[in-house]
């Protein structure tokens, strides 16, 4: 991968990421004009992005540390889900968030388990393992749930100090609650992790050519499992912000097919924590500028239309910006030692 | 305890895999700074033998000694902190790291949690220089061609401070330059001490080499000798049991009609890197045409497109004088196409299919194996006990799954399926890749009585014993581009390696 070499990276990375720089220019120029003409409803749509994004790069991060080792995981839908319940339910019983938020990454963390059993010790089919969860999840958040559980709160924002003041960019960044900034965190360190370390080294060997891997003396039973949970505590995470910090209750079925859509998110964003970054924050901004678009009433054009916005924008950046993605080698297939 | 001037000593090691005994009771030995060949057919035991002192078996009976000291291996790392380097067949490389991230993959030095790459550049390139192995630590793997790429697997053992070195069949897939560029390397380092396993088949090669030799067949050693001791002929007798034919007979062809015309073939591979790229050649009826080529040279995407596998991007077929580009296998199958494709087991047969059922996989549709959509499994049980016998396969019976069948019984099920009806050509890719020598005679003599019947015979291969020993005439492959064709009997070794490689010869005659 290109981003190990720091040297080399260095030397030409403006060019070499000529297309994002460019990018990122464009989107900064609409950004500020915008501001400049309509500071509040580009406030909204900025804050709504990044809000939509985050279960979505969470999602897109679980399904990345899995796929990168080999194990293919669908079951980000019912890793959610489940993670948004239990977090939900230890809200309701204790009225403790920090243990809310810790109990639903712990779910998480628990379905990789069981998906890293099936998939790597038992060498199931890993798409029937993760559809397994998918149905257990729906199956058993259908049937503990009970309507009239009311919470005490939710997550609040935590303003960052003098950040926070500075326009536009402060009320949107430095003022969010915990799980958006520890998300952006786990962006910048799971980028770290995958392309600087010593483990992202090994879990990369691990889902490109496991006997290789093995050959020189790693575990990758080892490696997937814990790979697989790491990327399970975010899934769980990223329910955890749905029912502790967006919303602040649970509903049936909330997660609302969003852990197929962190997939999308991960293969647009070709396996890289920094391209699901992205990925996820265009979905994201589809679909605050769908609401917004509602909100104001653009009486003209039909809202059905309006709805087919994020499905657009998807396809065309899809189509121009993001050229073939190649996925890890050895992702589906379990490793059958010799 | 055992002599401490043997860098490896394996007492009475045996290893038993369900149905079969892998290695009975094995006693080698390995001399610092020695070369030596472990010679065998597939399945003889040289890789379970070898895969034990790796670490990726565990023995059930007998003893390891490494430096004369006894030493129980279980898993790589007990290996790799032993000293014992090895390099595999397959390349245990990841193709889309660097060279860099490949060798210090499992042995990373790092700061902090941090990979510490600029280090690893440095210890590389110290490697490069003392050992004569150049190499960019920044190359991507799968750019490089397969004889660097075996370089990098030799530096990532010395970089593990590897004394001990198992090269497994290293040079199947090298050129005759790359080849004798590696014996070069080893050795250079067998005179720095490292003591060198060189497994292989190939006979020549090990009398050029090797120090010692050890024969091996069906898990048991049959002896250990030296060069000066043996020749050829004996080497082959004592690696298969009896005496071999090493080489085809056959009379002078008397080539007929053009039977295949290619004129400008261009193609792409499945990464739409054009791999094929202008190729032009005939082939008559009555003679063998030899494709001559290092693997990866277009041969693949070149068979495919002949055999209406993969679609041409450009140029003309004709086959039998009828222009054939765009057409359905089955449209050449019934106008007289035989074809041995390169991976059986992907593309030749259906492995979980029985025997009979794979013999009639071209013809199943046809009477009297068919009736309307009736599927007749009488005609074809009794084709299929015809066949096996006339093909001496070994199989069970023909209800057997084609898959329990050993690679040289599945190749036979191929070529008695191909050949069992009206053929004018035969496009045979890598015919013998991995079969043991009894059944390679098998296959070369089919061959040449296809050729003596009248069929056209386009042989593509990249060994060049087979090349030289089978064709009438020789078209050399490299880079997508028939770069000569000669009379088989004025072409050299020599000669068709440097073609091979890229090289061009003085008399070098026109395409075509």
């Amino acid at each position: 991968m290109e981003a190990t070499l720091p040297t080399t990276a260095q030397d030409n990375f403006f060019y070499r990421h000529r297309l994002m720089v460019g990018l990122l220019l464009v989107i900064g120029v609409i950004v500020a004009v915008a501001h400049s003409q309509e500071p509040r409803i580009t406030h909204a749509v900025l804050s709504a992005t990044l809000r939509q994004s985050t279960p979505l790069v969470l999602g897109a991060l679980c399904g990345l540390w899995g796929e990168r080792t080999g194990v293919i995981n669908i079951g980000i839908e019912g890793q959610m889900l489940l993670g948004a319940f239990i977090g939900f339910l230890v809200n309701v019983f204790t009225g403790n968030l920090f243990l809310a938020v810790s109990a639903g990454i712990l779910m998480g963390v628990l379905l990789g388990l069981l998906l890293a059993f099936m998939s790597v010790t038992l060498k199931m089919d890993q798409i029937i393992g993760g559809t397994v969860i998918n149905i257990l999840a729906l199956g058993i958040t259908g049937y503990f749930y009970q309507q009239g559980l009311t919470t005490q709160g939710k997550l609040q924002p935590l303003p960052l100090g003098p950040l926070a003041d500075i326009p536009l960019i402060g009320p949107v960044l430095f003022n969010n609650p915990p799980i958006t900034y520890l998300t952006l965190f786990l962006v910048g360190f799971s980028h770290y992790l995958l392309f600087y370390s010593r483990w992202g080294l090994r879990s990369r060997a691990v889902g490109e050519h496991p006997r290789a891997a093995d050959t020189v003396g790693i575990n990758v039973y080892l490696m997937r499992y814990v790979n697989v949970m790491f990327g399970g505590g975010m899934a769980g995470l990223a329910g955890a912000f749905l029912s502790l910090e967006a919303v602040g209750t649970f509903e049936r079925a909330m997660t609302n097919g969003r852990g197929f859509l962190a997939l999308a998110v991960m293969i647009f964003g070709k396996w890289t924590p920094l391209g699901s970054w992205g990925a996820a924050l265009l979905v994201g901004l589809t679909y605050a500028l769908n609401t917004q678009f509602q909100f104001l009433g653009l009486g003209e054009i039909p809202p059905q239309f309006m709805g087919t916005l994020p499905y657009l924008i998807t396809i065309i950046v899809l189509a121009v910006f993001v050229g073939h993605a190649r996925p890890p080698a050895a992702e589906g297939i379990p490793y059958e030692k010799e | 305890m055992s002599d401490p001037a043997l860098a490896l000593e394996v007492r009475n090691v045996t290893k038993r895999f369900p149905g079969v005994v892998a290695n009975d009771k094995v006693n080698f030995t390995l001399r610092k700074g020695e070369i030596h060949a472990l010679l065998g057919e597939n399945g003889a035991g040289k890789s379970t033998l070898m895969n034990i002192i790796y670490g990726l078996y565990s023995q059930d009976e007998g003893e390891i000694y490494i430096d004369g000291e006894r030493a129980d291996i279980k898993d790589p790392n007990d290996a790799i902190a032993r000293g014992i380097g090895m390099v595999h067949q397959h390349f245990m490389l990841v193709p889309v790291f660097t060279v860099a991230e490949n060798i210090v993959l499992g042995s990373e030095t790092t700061n902090g949690p941090t990979l510490d790459m600029r280090t690893a550049h440095q210890q590389i390139r110290q490697l490069s220089v003392d050992y004569g192995l150049e190499v960019d630590p920044r190359a991507i793997v799968e750019d490089l061609p397969v004889g660097l790429q075996q370089r990098v697997e030799i530096i990532k053992a010395l970089y593990r401070d590897a004394r001990i070195l198992v090269l497994d069949e290293p040079t199947s897939v090298l050129t005759p330059q790359e080849a004798s560029d590696l014996f070069r390397i080893m050795r250079e380092l067998s005179d720095r001490g490292v003591s060198i396993i060189f497994i292989t088949h190939k006979l020549k090669e090990v009398l050029a080499i090797a120090d010692r030799i050890t024969v091996m067949r069906r898990g048991r050693v049959v002896g250990t000798t030296t060069p000066e001791e043996v020749d050829e002929p004996q080497l082959a007798a004592m690696m298969v049991g009896r005496e071999v034919l090493l080489r085809v007979d056959k009379e002078p062809a008397t080539p007929g009609d053009e039977v295949l015309v290619v004129q400008d073939l261009r193609a792409r591979d499945d990464r739409l890197v054009e791999t094929v790229r202008g190729v032009s050649f005939s082939v008559c009826a009555g003679e063998i045409l030899g494709i001559a080529g290092v693997q990866g040279n277009g041969q693949t995407e070149l068979a495919e497109v002949l055999t209406g596998l993969r679609p041409a991007m450009g140029g003309t077929v004709y086959l039998g004088g009828v222009p054939i580009p765009f057409q359905e296998p089955r449209f050449l199958v019934e106008n007289g196409l035989a074809h041995i494709p390169e991976d059986r087991q992907k593309h030749g047969l259906v492995l979980s299919y029985t025997v009979a059922d794979n013999l009639v996989l071209n013809t199943y549709y046809q009477e009297p194996y068919a009736q309307g959509i009736r599927r007749r499994s009488g005609p074809i049980l009794q084709r299929a006990a015809e066949l096996i016998k006339q093909y001496d396969v070994r199989t069970p019976g023909p209800q057997a799954l084609v898959g329990t069948l050993s690679g040289g019984n599945q190749q036979k099920v191929i070529v008695a399926r191909e050949l069992s009806r009206p053929v004018r050509l035969m496009v045979a890719n890598q015919p013998t890749r991995g079969l043991d020598v009894g059944s390679i005679e098998f296959i070369h003599r089919r061959l040449v009585e296809e050729r003596d019947r009248g069929v056209a015979v386009l042989l593509i291969s990249a060994e060049l014993d087979e090349i030289m020993g089978l064709s009438d005439r020789i078209a050399v492959i490299y880079h997508g581009q028939i770069v000569a064709t000669l009379p088989a009997e004025e072409a050299t070794r020599e000669q068709l390696g440097i073609l091979m490689a890229g090289g061009t010869v003085a008399e070098r005659q026109p395409a075509g």
